[in-house]
């Protein structure tokens, strides 16, 4: 369940690098910055689940509230 | 065993974290954090049964449940406060960061305040009078 998402978020990453090294070569930059920011928040967004996972157990398991 | 998992994961984990840090440092700190949450639901579940023997053993001993409850409370939000600390420090925000647990640090001093009282009700009442 967890080397899912590492390996997910680390090939967005990746994908999104070599994406970006590629359209800059290519007199691209504006596409760049899109693909920078597309990649960012796809992974921001596969993280948000595990965010509130994390809260929710640390609440029941510490009793907060 | 979970420790093999756990050590593979942080492992593989750092050689991907020095290859996104050199491209794209912003995917970099997403996938730090992601480790952070991903080895602490691994061992979160062990965690939750210590927390019950440790309620149970507080039961058995008489200890009012307050008591242990703002302890656990306390823990809790001190672990939160250190993890995004760490998340924000991870970014290159020392100074977020030292907000952030300065926070936890007030929150904690928040919720102690009961058991700062019943400390004081304590000694005065053992306290000849």
């Amino acid at each position: 369940m967890g080397l899912d998402l590492v390996l997910r978020i680390a090939g967005v990453g990746i994908l999104a690098s070599v994406l970006c090294t590629i359209l800059k070569q290519q007199d691209k930059e504006e596409y760049s910055l899109l693909v920078a920011t597309a990649g960012l928040v796809v992974v921001f967004v596969m993280l948000l689940d595990y965010i509130e996972e994390l809260l929710s157990s640390v609440r029941t398991v510490f009793r907060l509230w | 065993m979970e420790i093999f998992q756990v050590v593979g994961m942080a492992i593989l984990g750092a050689v991907l974290l020095a290859f996104l840090r050199q491209t794209r440092s912003d995917m970099a700190i997403v996938l730090s954090a992601a480790l952070g949450i991903v080895v602490f639901l691994m061992v979160v579940t062990r965690l939750a049964y210590f927390v019950e023997v440790l309620s149970d053993l507080a039961v058995r001993a008489g200890v009012n449940r307050m008591y242990l409850d703002t302890v656990l409370r306390v823990i809790g939000v001190a672990y939160l406060a250190a993890f995004g600390g760490q998340v924000c420090r991870d970014a290159g925000e020392g100074a977020l960061a030292a907000k952030v647990e300065l926070a936890g640090k007030v929150l904690i001093l928040a919720m102690s305040v009961p058991l700062m009282f019943a400390l004081l009700d304590l000694i005065l009442r053992i306290l000849p009078s």
